[in-house]
């Protein structure tokens, strides 16, 4: 592992306050913050958000951000997790105006900055660090140095799902056939090997962000499409609330 | 810091002076956060040395570790991301056995540790010596799995877990600090729950 070229780290806390939330079925809650002496972030990054009760105790959890640094808001999905002490109240009570504290961003090894040809597999709610990664690759012109691949059960358990088909990537339902432009179909399954190897051809770095289970299993079809375990960039997460 | 409207956070569970500012008591579960794919390593081909600034250079294969003597840690661990865990088991060797064949030279401030994928973090001998950390191989008395650590990792329960290096393989002996992989990205060089040094830039 090599340590990425420095990439800007707040090292304090702010405010975030949030200018838009969507509701997003039962299972998702877009945020829109505006920044206070926001540091522009690299895509990848995440923020911390706190929430403070009134007897002084906090929860804070992590979230990776969807927007492009040149937004003028920061973007969050969060997805509600059962008894998700943060995502919960994100979900069921946050509403525009509402004031969070936010420290961030933070993460310099998860992060692309344009010029590495890479791939991105994303599992559910795994796909927002890399909505940033596509929206910058956009408007940067750099869409053919990044490649995504994003997996759900279903495409309506899917975030951005519009987004990312519009953006081109390949994406892999494991509850549901999908049509194929031939006709055919793609029956519902978890991402096939032969379907990663084309994709995985020539890229110099793969970025992995999902469940620890999808983490392994996309690992593994990753070695055997060739792709160097020393060349794969991990993002996990569990129940963490 | 402006309370949050409409916040009132999980019940508090009784004994919060277990919990370090910031954290949550995340009960049975283990949550496992990695930079990387989980390593497949095989305990035939697994060597732990520990070098740099001693007396004794040693490198102990998987017999040779478990022919010295045995140790266990029980109490709670704190991970970064704001989960705790209480009331854990963990066995190996305590470093301070190591460091009783290998010797400390004088000038030895600092620690680098390396894990077979590469992964490194630094601490100050301080926080390896005197009872404060454990290599180990067994959690609550089962051997510990890869997805967290297995065959072998580092234990420094006091500190942020992650300094207790997953996957472990080598201790260098130093005179001076260099920053691991997670310093070098971010997080802070010591990383007390206690004193919530989570980030670089925290006191």
């Amino acid at each position: 592992m090599t340590a990425e070229t420095q990439q800007p780290v707040a090292s304090s806390w702010t405010t975030g306050t949030v200018r838009e939330v969507e509701r997003i079925g039962d299972n998702f809650v877009r945020l829109r913050l505006e920044v206070a002496d926001r540091t522009d972030h690299v895509p990848g990054q995440h923020y911390v958000l706190r929430l403070r009760a009134p007897d002084g105790y906090t929860a804070q959890r992590s979230y990776s951000i969807a927007s492009d640094p040149d937004d003028p808001l920061v973007e969050l999905l969060v997805e509600c997790l059962p008894r998700g002490e943060v995502s919960s109240f994100l979900h069921e009570v946050a509403e525009v105006g509402d004031e969070f504290e936010l420290r961030g961003p933070i993460g310099r090894w998860f992060v692309w900055g344009g010029t590495t040809p890479s791939l991105c597999v994303a599992g559910g709610s795994g796909v927002v660090p890399f909505v940033s990664m596509m929206r910058y690759a956009r408007r940067t012109g750099t869409e053919p140095l990044l490649r995504v691949v994003a997996s759900a059960q279903h495409r309506d358990k899917l975030p951005y799902a519009d987004e990312l088909e519009s953006y081109g990537a390949f994406i892999a339902l494991t509850r549901e056939n999908q049509p194929l432009p031939d006709g055919s179909e793609r029956v519902a399954a978890h991402i096939y090997p032969e379907e990663i190897v084309p994709l995985a051809d020539g890229i110099e770095r793969a970025y992995v962000c999902g469940s620890v289970g999808f983490v392994s299993f996309v690992g593994r079809i990753l070695g055997e499409a060739g792709v160097r375990s020393d060349a794969v960039r991990v993002e996990q997460f569990g129940p963490t609330g | 810091m402006a309370v949050t409207r409409g916040f009132t956070g999980r019940p508090r569970r009784g004994g919060n002076d277990r919990l370090p500012p910031g954290q949550y008591d995340t009960g049975e579960g283990w949550p496992t956060l990695t930079a990387e794919l989980t390593p497949s390593v095989d305990v035939d081909e697994w060597t732990m040395t520990v070098d740099g600034l001693v007396e004794h250079p040693t490198t102990w294969d998987w017999r040779g570790i478990h022919a010295l003597p045995s140790d266990s840690y029980f109490g709670d661990i704190h991970c970064v991301t704001t989960w705790s865990k209480f009331d854990t088991t963990f066995t190996g060797v305590s470093v301070d056995a190591l460091l009783e064949v290998t010797g400390v030279k004088p000038d030895a401030t600092h620690v680098f540790a390396t894990s077979t994928t590469g992964y490194t973090t630094n601490l100050p001998l301080d926080d390896i010596t005197n009872g404060k950390a454990w290599i180990v191989w067994e959690f609550d008395g089962k051997p510990l799995t890869p997805e967290h650590g297995g065959p072998v990792r580092l234990l420094v329960p006091h500190l942020y877990f992650w300094k207790s290096a997953k996957w472990i393989t080598r201790l260098e002996l130093r005179d001076h600090d260099e920053q691991g992989f997670w310093e070098r990205n971010g997080y802070h060089d010591r990383g007390d729950p206690w004193l919530e040094q989570r980030y670089q830039g925290d006191a």
